[in-house]
């Protein structure tokens, strides 16, 4: 018996009224570990009860406290009839478990109710003592540390990388089993919430069991993911990469300034870094959940590697042995694994898994970018000998490594144009390259970057079964050559030669495919200047038809004049002589792919345009001409704003610490069954459009600034109400992003304005109104890594406020004095808590990491009318999400939460009969940050008997 | 084909709230009126959006205000509830804002009942200002809130309406002007009475409140601001001897008129007006234990003392002069015992007065 937790149960405030005679609640709590259950007095007659309960004890095994989350159950107390649910806390107490996390869990929650939404908060407080158990047989992974973030956590160092971890848990779905008949809707609710907790704890914990076996003590980007099969069942899965991470001593925390494109500062912490060593396993899969690495860990990439099948859904019979799954997965990973290899790379970072389910038809894909890593940070024999070694003997630049191509220049997977790299001139590099990882630090880069978006639809026929699953996996490689086309030419007409961050997602609706890709595109200093685009018409026979093309080519080539002062792309354009020969405009992808349905049948496709002049875009017939028309019709961001999908802004370097994270949600109704291609394809290209437009208005009191992490979901929800005639069609458009503004010195776009005062010394608070002048180079001059950040900081002001874990209540009797309270006024002010989908947050610094927060909530209601339809309904929803988010974040002892995001939202809903559904997953990490200019006072204690929370401004 | 948006929704970690829709939304508008509005103020253009767009924005913010109203019926609720992250500046901005009134619609409601009667007949009152009918109803709600919380607070009226509700000081003290009117049922839309604003009004309800009620007195009990103290308004009655014994009516009169001789252009009317001017004054002193008479209290100050001086052409500052003189010489009188009494009579009465007189 390896643990105790213990809970308290202190007051309630805001208790909706439960007894209509009175207006009053009388409450009592239920306190609920694995089959015991505790309860307190009823504190009678009152919306603010008091009930400063016993410690409730329960004692557990460390499995139990990893798989089980804490239930407390607020109740009405009712003398003669069955007593009333006012709602409900699910605690994760897997933080506790972690000596490096948090101590306890202490504050305010929302009282949470699956059909009234939040009633009232509680206030609760949970400890857990855990005594040591040697037993090498255990079940349980204490003590494993889990991050979302996909890089190395601020305040550590990666002492040894081991590489991939994954895990699956399947389960009968409650909403699909026979008993969901007769329960009522919140039962069955909590009956999915409760499970997909277990679940997701379980999953944590087997997880874990692998890293300890594998001599880790962490699992940095952690990524769980629940496919909700319907009647096939429930599965959720994880994958990661696990780690052995040493804590940094806050005084020795070498790098301040931890922006992922700022520099290593000094010489400390490069040195940190080389002795991390990476261990990849030959059987294992060399798969890195990693976006973002340390200095001299990437050494080449190759470029982005994906794979996809159709899978045809059958119920899961024995969900203690998942073998379908599983395989399925294993399948597709050694795919990605054998496109690494014909790329020349031994292992696959910024590697991620997803899936699209339709009915019985689910489409698995995976994708990640093919790369080499220091073979110097490798254990010997750990690796194939992917690479020919003798590229790592010169030491290239720094800055420009990780562009030179890994795979032989004599026997290239595909036709490519190499030329010599435009930094180095020694090693070869390709025109274009594709990655799915964060920009690195070190890169070298001109101009500014831009957000760029690929967006395509595909009828299909409705079918079923075989049928159905054969369409599909006919029409991907089509779909994916198509996005593929659309992103290369946009980047070509935006001038840049680079794509950072590729996420291509394929959601498969009844009657059709919806492909969307996005990407922030940049122009590599190291890699050559892309060409123009022609335009060429295939039969040039009349006049007007000729004036067509040329009016067409006019457009584009000054749409690309205008891009090109737009992201203040301006290389250097002698370094093209030097090469010696005029690079041909070729095109060429580094995307490899395939698609199979249950066959290990591998199809690569040549992306290439073939050995023609690929840049020409011919306008033989209509589809082309609608291309050439999208591609022009991309509306141009408004002034003063930047968007990426990456962590940081290429090209941008002064933020200021002003953030907003939101989310935003659309359905569309498509209401014509005459659906084609390009009519399809236009309406979804106008709607995503149309959604960054509206993104740009509402956060038009903030520029200059940056939407950062932009990340676009789609889905095409099956429909469940046939209604005569019309075919009807949703399409769902989730966007959790953040918002950054930054202070761009000066309002001019060119480069001298941009320039940044370095600092020298990273170890020293930044002194951020004196910079230490040294004026650096222009932004694209290798001195840049050399560089840190001056942050602009509007104000410094930094409020902490602690608040009494019992908060006066409101004045019950109406007759009291206000005076009296005065003292005390009813309830401190909330704690401010941040929330970013970034690893950091510009401006502070993270000192503790206090574990993972990954919620699942469900939401439904009966009267979708009366809550203002169903964007009352799902704002509503979401709001509450976020402030159960933030209340678990505050009683961590939290202020902010990193690499945050919301993994699924499914919306169903029954106008007809007033109701709607919605299912809410989200994940990221709790942590507590500190300005910048405040790194030498001490941090808050945590540990102390007080809420405290320091609470940084929340003006946005 | 046809695309239609079914679902729309944005939101923020820290709500995001525009000062400008939030004014459309409590003033009632409809979001198309809103769109309408703001589209030909110019955001369109600054931004490259299109109606879509700010139809779209327009929605979001009306949505957050609506979920918000709860909170701010109880505003000291807003800063710790945990579903919105709202900065403290905006929090406050929310909440004066949602209790902010129009001038013209309190003048209309100033006095009477706060009960179901008095807004049922609100749309006559939106037919009649302007204000829309949805504005009416949140002003008058919120009149009705604030009444029935302080009514039965002990302390001061304006501490109490700021710390409840957390307004600023000016907005606390017009409240208290408004739950002072209401409780006293005090008159206010006679014809005569139209020509004063809002402003005149809660500058005499100050007044009021400072000098003639029992927190005046003492400050720890019930209703101490809201009722005018009745030991002082029976005491008015001794005051009486002013313009019933004739020696001291007239020596009354003969040292203002020493005092004022010279100094105005209407000494003329002023000395043969000072019997009947004084008769009216003192009479609304004596008067004052009976409910119906303090209603009339304005109407009676209008009629017995501004309407006479206002056809005799005084001026703001003949008034004054007057009136401390009036107020002063009585002091002299050596018959007249009641000092105290007097001067916290004729204080309020002077100040409201000359609030009340408009040139």
């Amino acid at each position: 018996m390896p643990g105790k937790l213990k809970a308290k149960i202190v007051a309630g405030r805001h208790l909706p009224v439960m007894d209509r005679a009175s207006d009053l609640t009388d409450a009592f709590v239920e306190v609920k570990f694995g089959n015991t259950t505790f309860k307190t007095d009823v504190f009678p007659k009152s919306l603010n009860p008091q009930w400063n309960s016993e410690w409730f004890k329960f004692e557990v095994d460390d499995e139990d406290l990893q798989d089980e989350p804490l239930q407390i159950t607020v109740l009405d107390h009712d003398t003669y009839s069955a007593n009333d649910a006012i709602g409900k806390v699910y605690i994760d107490i897997d933080p506790l478990l972690c000596s490096e996390a948090a101590t306890r869990i202490c504050g305010w929650f929302p009282i949470y109710d699956t059909i009234h939404g939040i009633r009232g908060e509680i206030n609760v407080l949970v400890k857990v003592d855990l005594f040591n158990d040697l037993n090498s047989f255990r079940q349980s992974s204490c003590g494993v540390k889990f991050f979302c973030t996909t890089s190395i956590p601020r305040c550590y160092r990666a002492a040894l990388v081991h590489g991939f971890v994954e895990e699956l848990v399947v389960n009968e779905d409650p909403e699909y089993q026979w008993i969901d008949r007769i329960r009522t809707p919140r039962a069955s609710n909590e009956a999915r919430q409760r499970l997909i907790s277990l679940m997701s704890g379980e999953l944590q914990r087997k997880i874990g069991l692998k890293v300890l076996e594998m001599g880790g003590n962490a699992v940095v980007g952690y990524l769980q993911c629940f496919d909700l099969e319907g009647e096939s069942g429930l599965v959720v899965r994880a994958i990661g990469t696990a780690c052995t991470l040493d804590k940094l001593t806050p005084g020795t925390a070498p790098n301040t300034n931890t922006h992922s494109n700022t520099a290593p500062a000094s010489n400390a912490l490069s040195k940190d870094y080389s002795r991390a060593r990476v261990c990849v396993r030959v059987r294992e899969f060399p798969f890195f959940t990693l976006t973002c690495f340390p200095p001299g860990f990437l050494v080449h990439v190759g470029g982005v590697v994906s794979a996809r099948s159709v899978k045809l859904l059958d119920r899961i019979h024995n969900p203690d042995e998942p073998e379908t799954r599983d395989a399925w997965w294993e399948e597709i990973r050694q795919e990605i694994k054998s496109h690494a290899k014909a790329l020349g790379c031994h292992a696959v970072v910024g590697y991620s898994e997803s899936t699209s389910i339709c009915e019985e038809v689910c489409i698995l894909s995976a994708s990640g970018t093919a790369a080499m890593l220091n073979p110097r940070f490798m254990r010997e024999g750990c690796l194939d000998a992917g690479g020919s070694d003798h590229r790592f003997e010169d030491a290239s630049p720094p800055s420009c490594g990780f562009c030179h191509i890994p795979y032989d220049e004599f026997n290239m997977p595909f036709p490519a144009q190499l030329t010599y790299c435009y930094r180095c001139r020694r090693q070869k590099v390709p025109d274009v390259l594709f990655t799915t990882i964060d920009l690195p630090a070190e890169a070298a880069v001109t101009g500014k970057g831009c957000l760029i978006q690929a967006r395509l639809c595909r009828t299909k026929k409705k079918a079923q079964g075989e049928v159905n699953a054969t369409a599909i996996s006919n029409l991907l490689p089509f779909m994916e050559y198509e996005l593929h086309t659309q992103l290369m030419n946009k980047l070509k007409l935006r001038s840049m030669n680079a794509l950072f961050g590729l996420r291509i997602q394929i959601s498969v609706g009844e009657n059709m495919l919806l492909g969307l890709a996005s990407a922030t595109g940049v122009y590599l200093s190291a890699l050559p200047a892309p060409g123009g685009i022609q335009v060429a018409g295939k039969t040039p026979s009349d006049l007007n038809y000729d004036q067509h093309i040329a009016t067409m080519q006019k457009r584009i080539n000054d749409t690309i004049t205008k891009n090109k002062e737009l992201y203040n792309i301006h290389p250097p354009e002698s370094t093209e002589e030097l090469v010696g020969s005029p690079i041909p405009d070729r095109q060429r992808s580094r995307l490899f792919r395939s698609t199979s349905e249950s066959s290990d049948e591998l199809l690569e496709l040549d992306l290439s345009h073939g050995k023609k002049d690929a840049f020409v875009l011919e306008i033989d017939d209509t589809d082309a001409v609608e291309d050439i028309q999208s591609l022009l019709t991309d509306a141009p961001m408004p002034a003063g704003f930047y968007s990426c999908n990456t962590e940081v802004m290429p090209g941008i370097y002064n933020w200021t610490s002003g953030l907003q994270m939101f989310t935003s949600v659309r359905v569309y109704r498509l209401s014509n069954a005459n659906l084609t291609n390009q009519g399809l394809n236009k309406i979804f290209t106008e709607l995503c459009e149309n959604l960054l437009k509206s993104l740009y208005f509402k956060l038009r009191s903030m520029i200059p600034c940056c939407l950062c992490h932009v990340n676009f979901t789609v889905a095409v929800p099956e429909e469940e109400l046939i209604q005569m005639g019309a075919v009807r069609l949703n399409c769902v458009c989730v966007c959790g992003c953040v918002f950054v503004c930054l202070f761009v010195s000066g309002s001019g776009e060119n480069e001298d304005q941009l320039q940044f005062s370095m600092e020298l010394c990273a170890d020293s608070t930044p002194s951020n109104n004196q910079p230490t002048s040294k004026p650096s180079g222009t932004p694209h001059q290798p001195e840049m890594s050399e560089n840190s950040l001056n942050f602009n900081f509007p104000e410094l002001s930094l409020r902490t406020t602690a608040c009494k874990p019992r908060c006066s209540p409101l004045p019950e009797g109406r007759s009291r004095s206000l005076r009296s309270t005065r003292s005390m006024p009813c309830g401190a002010p909330v704690a401010v808590v941040k929330m970013t989908p970034l690893s950091f947050l510009p401006g502070t610094r993270i000192v503790k990491y206090l574990g993972i927060i990954n919620m699942f909530f469900i939401r439904e209601t009966t009267s979708l009318r009366e809550e203002g339809g169903v964007s009352g309904f799902l704002h509503c929803f979401i709001a509450e999400v976020f402030a159960m988010v933030r209340a678990h974040v505050a009683a961590l002892g939290g202020n902010a939460v990193v690499s945050y995001s919301m993994k699924e939202c499914v919306f169903m809903e029954n106008p007809n009969k007033n109701q709607a559904q919605c299912l809410i997953n989200v994940s990221g990490d709790a942590v507590i940050f500190v300005r910048e200019s405040e790194q030498e006072a001490t941090p808050p204690l945590m540990s102390s008997g007080q809420i405290s929370s320091t609470g940084a401004d929340g003006t946005t | 084909m046809r695309m239609s948006v079914e679902l729309d929704v944005f939101v923020g970690n820290t709500t995001i709230m525009d000062e400008e829709v939030y004014q459309f939304w409590l003033d009632g508008y409809t979001v198309n009126d809103a769109v309408k509005v703001r589209m030909e103020g110019g955001v369109l253009e600054e931004c490259e959006a299109s109606a879509e767009v700010l139809h779209s924005d327009t929605m979001d913010q009306y949505r957050t205000f609506q979920m918000c109203e709860r909170l701010l019926h109880s505003p000291a609720k807003l800063a710790n509830q945990l579903l919105f992250q709202i900065p403290p500046h905006r929090q406050a901005m929310l909440i004066e804002r949602y209790y902010a009134f129009d001038g013209v619609f309190v003048r209309e409601v100033l006095g009477k009942k706060l009960s179901k009667g008095t807004k049922k007949d609100l749309d006559d009152v939106s037919a009649k200002t302007g204000v829309t009918l949805k504005s009416c109803r949140r002003q008058f709600d919120n009149f009705k809130r604030v009444f029935k919380v302080v009514e039965e607070l002990k302390g001061p009226l304006v501490e109490n309406i700021r710390q409840h509700f957390l307004l600023s000081d000016q907005l606390a003290r017009n409240y208290a002007a408004i739950v002072f009117f209401a409780n006293n049922r005090f008159e206010t839309g006679k014809k005569k009475l139209h020509y004063l604003t809002f402003q005149d009004f809660a500058f005499c309800a100050g007044q009021l409140i400072s000098y003639w009620t029992v927190g005046a007195v003492d400050n720890m009990v019930e209703d101490m601001d809201v009722d005018l103290e009745k030991q002082f308004l029976q005491d008015l009655k001794e005051l009486k001897i002013l313009i019933t014994d004739k020696d001291l009516l007239d020596q009354h009169k003969s040292l203002v008129c020493t005092a004022l001789r010279g100094k105005t252009k209407v000494f003329n009317e002023m000395e043969t007006n000072f019997k009947n001017l004084s008769r009216g004054l003192v009479n609304i002193a004596v008067k004052l234990t009976n409910t119906k008479d303090v209603r009339d209290f304005f109407i009676d100050l209008v009629e017995k003392f501004i309407e006479p001086c206002r056809s005799d052409k005084w001026t703001a500052g003949d008034m004054r002069l007057f009136l401390t003189h009036y107020t002063n010489s009585a002091h002299i009188l050596d018959t007249f015992k009641h000092q105290v009494l007097w001067d916290r009579y004729m204080g309020v009465i002077k100040s409201c007065i000359l609030k009340m007189y408009h040139d």
